[in-house]
């Protein structure tokens, strides 16, 4: 059954990752060459929306948060490599699944890159766990937490700035 | 680079948003994609050396099997082909847009660069341990400080790369 609602959300989440156009490369390229901010808009969108409902959703104690652990090792030096491969490869692990199916045959390259990726990665993990994946272990924090506050007193400034950040892109025909 | 015949992405957006929420709410799982690739991976090494595989501790971590994430990754090429299909906007493409206009439509030298980009990207992913959908869309979502230093850094990463191998203009 869990399998069968991974397949439902995928196929709902690849039709509007589509339809906002936010698959191709030139899209992913624009963003990273500052040029078209299509999947900043269509991100930040996701992101602002999925807040207000999860965390509505948290306060009647009907979700749980999944968060991951802030472990400055992996994070950022992960992250900064993951950032220069999708540069290179102008698709992330979500949407070449989607480029592939809007045809786009050069992601097919990428994910067996990917699945290449995973293998070394799978090789490497016995040295990183005890090296870089043991630098600057903060656990599982959110920035409220952090800041000691309710979430919402996040949430509502991050709406606010979101919407600036908007109609600033739009001004600037971005 | 308008294109009139996709939806607002503010729009597609916010909608994905509400699948988000709607998979937090019916199944608990938020969204993800990068661990699908190293259950991938290790289904198919299974197929060479299954006792390899059962004694390595990154397989023994993330258990190569089709899952719930599987699954999503996999219904992400079916809902972008059927939405591609119903648009007119599917196309069989080996060198994208922006691409051809700076190196050629030559196919070779892109399926190269994927190639090498796809490997660093998913190295980097699992050692930050998510991808733009679990740190990005996920990790921000929840407000977690490691979704907003990840996004952060991959998008420095990519300014990098992205604008290296753009480098001296192009149109």
């Amino acid at each position: 059954m869990e399998l069968l609602y991974g397949l439902i959300t995928g196929v709902l989440f690849g039709f509007l990752l589509q339809k906002g156009r936010v698959l191709r490369y030139d899209k992913q390229l624009g963003a990273l060459r500052l040029k078209d901010m299509t999947i900043m808009k269509f991100m930040l969108s996701h992101i602002a929306v999925a807040m207000v409902g999860v965390y509505c959703l948290y306060d009647l104690g009907l979700v749980k948060l999944a968060l991951k652990p802030t472990l400055l090792g992996g994070v950022v030096i992960g992250g900064l490599i993951f950032g220069i491969g999708w540069g290179l490869l102008g698709y992330c692990p979500g949407t070449s699944l989607g480029a592939v199916g809007e045809g786009r045959l050069d992601a097919l390259w990428g994910i067996l890159g990917m699945l290449v990726g995973a293998g070394l990665y799978a090789e490497a993990f016995p040295y990183l766990k005890t090296t870089v994946l043991t630098w600057g272990d903060y656990g599982k924090i959110t920035i409220p937490q952090v800041l000691g506050v309710n979430h919402w007193v996040v949430i509502l400034p991050f709406l606010v700035l979101t919407i600036l950040f908007f109609r600033w892109l739009e001004k600037r025909d971005l | 680079m308008q294109d009139k015949s996709g939806w607002n992405p503010y729009a597609a957006g916010a909608l994905s948003g509400l699948v988000s929420i709607g998979s937090v709410y019916f199944v608990g799982k938020y969204l993800g994609a990068s661990t699908t690739f190293v259950k991938t991976t290790g289904m198919i090494e299974q197929m060479f050396s299954p006792e390899r595989v059962a004694q390595m501790p990154y397989f023994i971590k993330e258990i190569p099997a089709i899952d719930w994430q599987w699954m999503f990754v996999f219904g992400i090429a079916i809902g972008a082909f059927f939405a591609a299909i119903t648009s007119g906007s599917f196309r069989l493409q080996t060198t994208p847009d922006m691409w051809a206009a700076h190196f050629g439509l030559e196919g070779k030298s892109r399926a190269k660069i994927a190639f090498i980009g796809g490997i660093i990207a998913m190295f980097g992913a699992r050692l930050a341990d998510g991808c733009p959908s679990g740190h990005g869309l996920s990790g921000c979502l929840q407000l977690s400080v490691s979704g907003y230093i990840a996004l952060a850094c991959f998008f420095v990463g990519g300014l990098f790369s992205a604008n290296w191998l753009y480098k001296g203009g192009g149109r």
